[in-house]
């Protein structure tokens, strides 16, 4: 341990804990303090349940913590919440992160490797942190004859894109962020966005090597839309909407691949390319044009664009759920929470545990069906995203003139064989109204 | 612009549409040199290879050392091939010298080459791997190497550079027990490497990549002066060890690889079938190794060659024929050592074939030539 901090002591260290301490206290209750009262005299404070929300009320809550309950409640069916929290942002987030950790340790699996190993302790966990705050505290170098504005706000602007995207997608019935009536044509929409952001970064670089990669990526985005919007047709066929979460209610019974699998096998292939992996990772082909349209990209910024990366495979794969693998729909398999807990308690030998106030909450934002709902759709996506991260360990890239030759004539004619299949089904009467649905 | 240019400068004229890319020297797909592709759009109008940045004199420095002081520096340029690099050398010196070597030594000269052309073609194939994106045949031929270099460690002591040849022999005895390790070991590697063949030789997106890719004639393989893998994947059988055979080669069943496809998949093709050959003459060396004897001829110390004299040797390395011509003087010193390696010849066939090509094409078909960079600039 030594050699860690030769010279540590005991003592010097609840020092200056309790230096930290008081110095807190201090400018708390000097300038924040102050600083929070002059803000409640303006603002009017909200009120939830028949009762005035003040600051005041907080001490109430250390003597009856059930009291907080209809807040949370109240803050868990705000808008706010939804886009950070649970169906947005910080979902999404946490998923894509595990997404890093399963394909860094699944790829190391598969090549004999140990792979992330001792940050974190446990296998590596923290490595991603890690990795994180390295790409933050490092300085970010612009090439001198950038376009400076559009370098810089490029990254933001695919973050931005890839969050519109994570937003279309409802993950729960009810739990979606924006419930578009027009929700496939908004993904549509958003995917449009991605290659223009791509040529913009790419090209304000004004480098040789990120504006190659940036006018691959453009052909390869540009040329798999085609298929992508095609091979969703027959879903938009079958079910006769265009909102996403009607289309994951529609199947209930039965996901959409069982009676469309050309679409879905179509839909995959688009999206691996789409998404810039292996093998379709031609605009960040290292061996060619270096790192391609990422080449000139430091520090945060590549961070930011990784971060919108892994946002955009969670999306595609969340997206690949609702459409063709029945979203949230599946076996009930959460049991019902024991509602003798909020109503009249469970005997606990001598104690009765009984938290007042629990019963709305429960029967109208954490549901058992959301939970259920969440835990399926949650299940079905590392299932895709593992089929995603899969083909990296075993294929080598693929070339250009390849790419667009798969794209432009193989996959579009599959797609309008699926978009035939789906006609035929809707006309026979065995899917569409009056059918099976 | 009436002022005349020094000569050896020409004005280029520049073409709107054309856009010339330094690829390296710090590029991931270049090694230690620079390749500078002019392209039109996706296709390669000119490529113009620039090694050179990682010569080191070894020819110079051999002219200031004796013939044993010069062992560890001449291995330097290939440190994965380090016994196929001193091969030629240690023929030379020997010829030279009038040593005579014994007969276990030959044999044991034999197994330490083709143990070291497996480690040099693993680490080859993992750059190929890496230059294709496949990261799964980067990692596998570095891990597999491994079993290799254990083996040559026993025999030498050295993970990478033996510097186990000298003139006269080896420097050590094989260690106790070694012939069972040594084909234990071999077998798994050999079995571990027809595995490859699954997800990389016989993978539709690498065959698709690279067939029909970079294809070099006969003809052209012939009149440019290539060697080894280059020359036998374009349909020409010469391999050193069957042709011109040093040490115990010809007591030895060799049948070395040929392909008539002249393309990037044969070239990548012909180092994988050379180290299951090479299997083949290690468990063939083994069997037929004299059980016992001395491996090295005592040498006087600062070895003299007798007078005005010249000899040229060359083996089959990893990369093709490399030969080593030495000029004596009758000094303790060589007067002049001229290394003649296979990458600086597989490397003159690059800007023909990359001519044409199309941008995408350029990392396989400039690492199936098989060229490694140092050993070019010595």
């Amino acid at each position: 341990m030594s050699v860690i901090a030769p010279n540590f002591k005991l003592s010097g260290f609840i020092k200056s804990i309790i230096d930290d301490a008081v110095w807190f206290l201090l400018i708390f209750s000097l300038i924040g303090f102050p600083v929070v009262m002059m803000v409640l005299f303006v603002i009017p404070m909200p009120v939830i349940d028949g009762e005035l929300l003040t600051p005041f009320l907080a001490f109430t809550y250390l003597a009856d913590p059930t009291r907080t309950l209809p807040i949370v409640q109240a803050f868990m069916t705000t808008d706010m919440f939804k886009i950070m929290a649970f169906p947005g942002f910080g979902f999404a987030a946490l998923l894509a992160a595990g997404t890093i950790f399963v394909e860094r340790k699944m790829l190391a699996k598969l090549q004999l490797r140990v792979g992330p190993f001792y940050c974190g302790k446990v296998e590596g966990i923290l490595q991603l942190a890690g990795d994180g705050l390295k790409l933050i505290s490092k300085e970010i170098i612009i090439p001198a004859k950038a376009d400076k504005p559009i370098f810089w706000a490029a990254p933001v602007l695919f973050v931005a894109s890839a969050a519109a995207f994570v937003a279309l997608i409802p993950v729960a019935p009810g739990w979606v962020v924006a419930d578009v009536d027009m929700g496939l044509l908004a993904v549509f929409a958003v995917i449009g966005f991605f290659p223009i952001v791509t040529i913009l970064s790419a090209w304000s670089a004004n480098s040789k090597f990120p504006f190659i990669g940036g006018i691959r990526a453009l052909f390869q985005m540009v040329s798999f839309e085609i298929p992508l919007i095609l091979s969703l047709l027959g879903v938009v066929m079958v079910t006769g909407t265009l909102n996403l979460s009607e289309i994951a209610a529609s199947q209930s019974s039965f996901p959409w691949i069982v009676f469309l699998p050309v679409g879905a096998i179509v839909f995959f292939i688009t999206m691996l390319a789409e998404l810039e992996r292996i093998p379709f990772d031609l605009p960040e082909a290292e061996s060619e044009i270096v790192a391609g349209w990422l080449t000139e990209l430091s520090g945060m910024m590549y961070g930011l664009v990784q971060l919108g990366t892994y946002l955009k495979l969670y999306a595609f794969a969340a997206l690949f759920v609702v459409l063709f693998l029945g979203g949230w729909n599946g076996p009930m398999i959460v049991p019902p929470f024991p509602m003798e807990l909020a109503t009249e308690g469970i005997e606990l030998g001598p104690v009765t545990a009984k938290i007042g106030g629990l019963e709305p909450l429960l029967t109208e934002v954490i549901t058992q069906e959301m939970l259920n709902g969440t835990l399926m759709f949650v299940l079905k996506t590392v299932g895709v995203i593992f089929f995603i991260l899969l083909p990296r360990g075993v294929f080598p890239r693929i070339r250009v003139d390849m790419l667009l030759n798969l794209g432009w004539t193989k996959l579009i004619g599959l797609a309008f064989v699926n978009i035939f299949i789906a006609l035929a089904l809707v006309y026979a009467g065995v899917l569409g109204p009056g059918g099976l649905q | 612009m009436t002022a005349e240019l020094p000569p050896g400068l020409a004005i280029q004229k520049v073409d709107e549409r054309i856009m010339t890319l330094n690829v390296g020297p710090q590029h991931p797909g270049s090694g230690h040199m620079r390749i500078i592709v002019q392209i039109d759009g996706d296709y390669i109008v000119a490529c113009d290879p620039d090694p050179g940045y990682v010569h080191r004199g070894e020819e110079k420095m051999a002219e200031y050392r004796n013939y044993i002081t010069n062992i560890p520096h001449l291995e330097r340029p290939v440190i994965h091939d380090s016994c196929n690099a001193l091969y030629p050398y240690v023929l030379g010196v020997e010829e030279l010298l009038g040593i005579e070597v014994p007969e276990r030594a030959k044999y044991v000269r034999v197994i330490c080459s083709e143990l070291n052309r497996c480690i040099y073609i693993m680490y080859w194939l993992a750059i190929y791997g890496i230059f294709l994106g496949h990261s799964t045949m980067f990692m596998w031929p570095a891990g597999d190497r491994e079993l290799l270099i254990d083996l040559m460690e026993k025999i030498s002591g050295a993970r990478v550079t033996h510097a186990h040849f000298v003139p006269g022999g080896v420097r050590n005895d094989l260690p106790p027990n070694f012939e069972e390790v040594c084909l234990r070991q071999v077998n798994y590697f050999e079995k571990r490497i027809r595995e490859y063949a699954a997800v990389f030789y016989d993978n539709p997106i690498l065959i698709s990549r690279t067939q029909d890719t970079g294809v070099l004639s006969r003809e052209d393989a012939i009149r440019l002066g290539t060697t080894g893998s280059v020359l036998r994947a374009s349909g020409v059988s010469y391999d050193l060890r069957q042709k011109e055979p040093y040490d115990v080669y010809e007591e030895l069943d060799v049948h070395s690889p040929v392909m008539k496809e002249g393309d990037s998949y044969a070239r990548s093709k012909i180092p994988w079938l050379d180290m299951l050959e090479s299997c083949n003459i290690i468990k063939q060396a083994l069997q037929k190794m004299p059980k016992s004897g001395s491996v090295r001829v005592k040498l006087k110390p600062n070895p003299k060659g007798k007078g005005l004299d010249s000899v040229y040797k060359r083996v089959e390395s990893g990369r093709g024929s490399l030969g080593c011509h030495i000029v004596s003087d009758g000094k303790v010193e060589p007067y002049r050592l001229k290394l003649s390696v296979g990458s600086f010849r597989n490397l003159i066939a690059l800007p023909y074939l990359l001519k044409g090509e199309k941008l995408g094409n350029m990392p396989s078909v400039y690492w199936s030539l098989n060229y490694w960079p140092v050993e070019a600039d010595r």
